[in-house]
């Protein structure tokens, strides 16, 4: 699990042995196939670059080429125990309906971010007066794939106002790719990234 | 890698006759078909490779080893490739209506000792499986690894899913489609009016004599334009003159894409019966998974295999669409089932081209279910 991206290894350790899991912008494959090969997971996948699909499906994993904004429709009621949408909440076009969905499908979802209320984002926009650009926002205002701009508070009071709840919440900071620490203390202002779990209103 | 043509005659008994979705029935019935690569002792990692409208049971190697060209897959069947036959025994079965070395129209009509002719009963794609699946229980195979095509052979792949759920593990139906639409239809009966507006046609009577290769290379022609792209066609041609630097000013063949297309014809005649193709394309046109449940989820309800769903953007004979529909289709029904489109400016040909796309999909699935279902 060490030479796995640090977030990575936190979903990971939420995951049980044998669930049933969709991960949506499952990229390459990388968190499926650990937990395939660790926790003997069913993985399904889907993805929308089709280079990343081509190589997930070489991989053997089960990966269905599409746009998650289309929804996830095909999917019946409570067909998974976990949804992981891992890094990609700040680039969907509809996160209310991403997020309802997920609950729908799934038992759980997992959910991750990065959080644009830390300090370094603060002050570059305070100093700089630009659009913060960080090693977790590391795009330019033009060509960033990023077009949800949020808050670790942001998201709680979305959760709120969304009926879901927050069964867990890891707001982390990478100190290396593979290596990081949980933030106890001031997460909106402290944390990189927030990683969630979360249950609906049904659940 | 040499090959072997083999052949499998059966319905030769009273009462083992095959059994048509027209209401007929046909008998006796060959099947051709060639092997690749070693059944192991389980009769587990057996894979069968189903072809398209012009395809025959020759998918891969040579016969003999000057042969000019290799099968029609040589590119993704044989050891090491995507189909690997090293690892798996695959087999390509030919199709009952065909003209390579299966019963078709010009086959003896046991009845009369002459050619059925258009006395040949109408064959769906259904029939054509269930032919196959006779084959198969022949060579002792109880259940396939998986079953595989393009096109025509995706089809098939479908049927047999459908038809014989516990038989097989995966299914890869590639460029393919549930039902033909409407533009499709309509080329299939463009292709077939000029093999029937032949005066040599005969009302497909014309085994002693001469055969109707106009119209066949006509039909030909007016396909092989439908398995092409506008850009691949551009690029391949554009508007390149053929051995001359001026128009003719006359109707000779001036344009290189024309001289390709009556290439096409001409050789494309030498390896097809004429009546053949009415029956084949007929079966195609005659294909909808949904018709009969009423819609294609109903109508998939029953596969237990996986599924490779694959589609290449430019095939507009067979577009991307139709094979969403499939693998939508799969995943309502909680079928463990993989879909890509692959970028590819081929056309429907892509599916026989674009190797080092398709290639690395096809293995780590095969791989992946063979893993799945004996480790």
């Amino acid at each position: 699990m060490k030479n796995m991206r640090y977030d990575l290894q936190l979903i990971a350790s939420l995951v049980e042995n044998g669930n049933h899991v969709l991960d949506l912008g499952c990229g390459q494959g990388e968190l499926l196939l650990w937990l395939t090969e660790h926790k003997k997971v069913i993985a399904r996948g889907v993805e929308i670059s089709e280079e990343a699909v081509r190589s997930s499906i070489a991989g053997g994993l089960s990966v269905y080429h599409g746009d998650i904004n289309e929804g996830l429709a095909d999917y019946a009621d409570n067909s998974f125990d976990l949804v992981i949408l891992s890094q990609t909440l700040q680039m969907v076009k509809n996160p209310r309906m991403m997020m309802d969905e997920m609950l729908r499908v799934g038992k759980r979802a997992i959910v991750s971010f990065p959080n644009f209320g830390h300090w370094s984002v603060r002050l570059h926009l305070l100093l700089q007066g630009r659009a913060p650009k960080t090693t977790s926002l590391p795009y330019e205002w033009f060509n960033t794939p990023n077009i949800r701009v949020l808050t670790i508070r942001d998201f709680h009071n979305f959760c709120a106002e969304a009926g879901i709840t927050i069964l867990k919440e890891i707001p982390i900071i990478f100190s290396g790719p593979c290596n990081g620490r949980v933030i106890r203390f001031h997460p909106n202002l402290m944390a990189q990234y927030g990683i969630y779990m979360l249950s609906g209103k049904n659940h | 890698m040499i090959s072997k043509p083999k052949y499998y005659t059966f319905a030769d008994k009273p009462g083992d006759e095959l059994l048509l979705d027209c209401g007929r029935s046909l008998a006796p019935v060959t099947l051709a078909y060639e092997t690749y690569g070693c059944l192991d002792d389980k009769k587990s990692n057996a894979i069968l490779i189903l072809h398209a409208l012009s395809g025959d049971a020759h998918a891969a190697g040579r016969h003999h080893p000057d042969d000019r060209k290799p099968g029609w897959w040589d590119n993704t069947i044989g050891p090491g490739k995507a189909f690997d036959t090293n690892k798996y025994f695959v087999i390509c079965s030919n199709i009952i209506g065909g003209c390579k070395g299966s019963t078709g129209p010009a086959s003896a009509n046991p009845a009369t000792g002459k050619p059925y002719g258009t006395s040949f009963p109408m064959i769906t794609i259904r029939d054509m499986v269930r032919a196959q699946k006779r084959l198969i229980d022949h060579l002792g195979i109880e259940k396939l690894l998986a079953v595989a095509g393009g096109s025509m052979g995706g089809m098939q792949v479908l049927e047999w899913a459908i038809c014989y759920p516990d038989s097989i593990r995966a299914a890869i139906p590639l460029a393919t489609t549930a039902r033909l639409s409407a533009q499709s239809i309509a080329f299939n009966e463009v292709g077939r009016q000029a093999i029937v507006s032949d005066p040599n046609w005969h009302g497909g009577d014309y085994y002693d004599k001469k055969q109707p290769t106009d119209g066949l290379a006509l039909a030909r022609m007016i396909a092989h334009i439908t398995y092409l792209s506008d850009e691949s066609m551009h690029k391949k041609f554009g508007r390149r003159l053929q051995n001359r630097d001026n128009y003719s000013y006359d109707f000779i063949t001036d344009f290189q894409v024309e001289s390709y297309l009556h290439h096409q014809g001409e050789s494309f005649i030498k390896r097809f019966d004429a009546n053949s193709y009415l029956y084949i394309t007929r079966a195609m046109d005659y294909f909808d998974l949904s018709a009969e449940k009423g819609s294609l989820k109903k109508a998939l309800e029953g596969v237990k295999a996986r599924f490779l769903v694959v589609s290449f953007s430019s095939d507009w004979l067979f577009p991307t669409y139709q094979s969403k529909d499939i693998a939508s289709a799969l995943r309502k029904n909680d079928v463990d089932v993989s879909f890509c489109e692959i970028a590819s400016s081929y056309g429907h040909d892509a599916f026989l081209l674009e190797v080092e796309q398709l290639s690395p999909l096809v293995s780590g699935f095969l791989d992946s279910t063979y893993k799945g279902a004996f480790s």
